[in-house]
């Protein structure tokens, strides 16, 4: 080891380790110097730092597709498990298939197409007045101090009322109307919306503001360009529990406000089904109503959230 | 200084509330156009202060600021994250009235200053911390201002993304012409960038020290710019 001017240690990792010590100086060669400062040298070092996000693989997407149906498959099993080890009514509780018999009668004689499309079209046409309402009472609020610390409380307040609460008033100011029923939407989604788009602007780093201010942005150009793009994600997420209220007024309200010039739509049809004491035709409207709100979130709102939250990196892959 | 200054301050003082501590302390400063100037100091000292001061962002409490609008740069990049890099720079040419058909000729022409023309179209969170501070520093030329503010800029770096960082901004500088102020904790890095290096003391802040860079042996000048600033700092132990 001494005769030599190189010396080899044995390191930890196992790899050999050169002791510079033993090694006269010398200075360290370059073997480009002119790309020293240059495109190259910064390339390489982007290229190292960035780090490549590996595709979501197909069989993680068909578990992550597979996982919710199995677990709607095992509610089916203990359900038909109970209906034939304890025999409940019929009446009472009817099997799984007695129930997708009925569906399946309400769709071959076109009643449940009519009732979806009425309460479809009642809810989306609610939603987007919703939207056409509470968007410009939001940005109102978010631009005003004054406004926000006089009228926020009550938003808050009646997003936490429920707005069935609404129902008696309204028959008493509009009848059994169609107006009855969009007011309870309105109430019940209005207030989520508004909600939304205000704790959107909240979440807004101050620092944007700042480099909105030092990049020359006036204040109508910075709530234009900077802060509304910004609050975009809150006030998604606003929009989707926004609908949410509104299926669920309107749910409400047509089962309570039945008849008169009311169009007949899914929460009559519930209604006529507890009258009837038909349970298979209950439950057949509970499932259609549930699984419009799972189609309209998987097909709608989750996709855009999603979408919107990538673009930003705020959702890191694989989480969904 | 024969020339007039590009931003001048005098007996400038800062405090956050009327009966707050003073942060700033009669702070007199003199910038040439075209001079790089780094503000040292621990933390606390007033320098971030100063800068915003500078910036508009705050309003001094006496004394008085003459400076151009200035561009400013900031520790983290502050890029938006909806915008690719390339909408960054175009962001900041729009509020500076650039007309939309040249935006993004002169965005690409900006990015290809600081060598990022491959990732034009990615947007921040698909980029290095480097390669934001990079973009940031394309969009502050973008504004095409004559001053740059810097604010520890990359501090969140690695030392080797740094020191390319900073023969990329001397660079920049060299071309550009452009009067800076940058602040830094980091001795070596006020001696290696600055023209003149400013020695600020914390609470409050005042300017306690001044060196020229030109013509210094480097090393010698940061040890013994290091020896002043943890004089400074011990005078805080007590």
């Amino acid at each position: 080891m001494q005769a030599e001017t190189r010396t080899t240690v044995p390191s930890t990792s196992g790899a050999p380790v050169t002791d510079l010590r033993a090694q006269p100086p010398t200075p360290i060669p370059d073997p480009d110097p002119g790309a020293h400062t240059g495109r190259e040298l910064d390339a390489g070092l982007d290229a190292l730092q960035q780090q490549a996000v590996p595709p979501i693989g197909w069989s993680s997407r068909v578990a992550k597709a597979l996982l919710p149906l199995a677990a709607v498959g095992a509610v089916i099993y203990v359900w038909q498990m109970y209906v034939w080890l304890v025999r409940p009514r019929p009446d009472v509780l009817p099997g799984p298939a007695e129930v997708l018999g009925t569906l399946r009668d309400l769709l071959a004689d076109g009643q449940a197409q009519a009732v979806i499309l009425t309460s479809l079209e009642r809810g989306f046409a609610g939603f987007a007045i919703a939207v056409l309402i509470a968007t410009p009472i939001g940005l109102l609020l978010v631009q005003s101090r004054f406004l926000r610390g006089a009228f926020g409380p009550i938003i808050s307040g009646l997003q936490v009322l429920p707005s069935v609460a609404w129902v008696p008033a309204a028959i008493i100011w509009f009848g059994l109307s169609d107006a009855t029923v969009y007011f309870v939407v309105l109430m019940g989604a209005v207030p989520s919306i508004v909600n939304g788009l205000i704790s959107g602007v909240d979440q807004v780093p101050d620092q944007y503001r700042r480099v909105g201010h030092v990049l020359g942005a006036g204040r109508w150009v910075l709530v234009l360009k900077i802060v509304l793009p910004a609050a975009l994600p809150g006030y998604v997420a606003g929009l989707k529990q926004g609908w949410a209220f509104s299926w669920r007024s309107l749910m409400a309200a047509e089962i309570i406000a039945t008849g008169g010039a009311l169009g007949f739509g899914l929460g009559g049809l519930l209604e006529q089904g507890r009258v009837l004491s038909d349970m298979a035709v209950v439950m057949a409207a509970v499932l259609i109503i549930l699984s419009i709100g799972v189609v309209v979130e998987l097909l709608l709102f989750g996709p855009l959230e999603r979408r919107l939250l990538r673009r930003r990196g705020l959702l890191v892959a694989g989480t969904s | 200084m024969s020339e007039a200054p590009c931003i001048a301050i005098k007996q400038l003082s800062k405090r956050f509330s009327p009966l707050g501590p003073l942060v700033l302390d009669s702070v007199d400063l003199d910038v040439a156009p075209g001079e790089f100037v780094t503000l040292l100091g621990a933390s606390g000292c007033g320098k971030s202060t100063m800068l915003n001061l500078i910036a508009g962002l705050e309003r001094p409490t006496s004394g008085s600021i003459s400076a151009p609008k200035v561009a400013f740069m900031f520790q983290d990049a502050s890029l938006f994250p909806w915008l690719s890099a390339q909408r960054n720079v175009e962001l900041a040419l729009e509020l500076r009235g650039v007309p939309r058909l040249r935006r993004s000729i002169e965005a690409a022409r900006l990015l290809d200053v600081v060598h990022l023309t491959d990732a034009a179209h990615k947007k921040p969170h698909e980029l290095s911390g480097g390669m934001r501070q990079r973009v940031a520093l394309a969009r502050s030329l973008a504004q095409d201002r004559e001053a740059l503010l810097m604010d520890e800029p990359f501090a969140a770096l690695d030392a080797i993304t740094r020191d390319l960082l900073h023969e990329e901004l001397l660079r920049v500088w060299r071309e550009t012409g452009r009067t800076i102020i940058f602040i830094t904790h980091n001795v070596r890095e006020a001696v290696l960038l600055g023209q003149r290096v400013l020695l600020m003391s914390s609470r409050p802040g005042r300017v306690v020290g001044e060196w020229s860079t030109t013509g210094q042996d480097a090393a010698a000048l940061t040890t013994h710019i290091t020896a002043e600033l943890r004089k400074e700092i011990r005078r805080h132990a007590s």
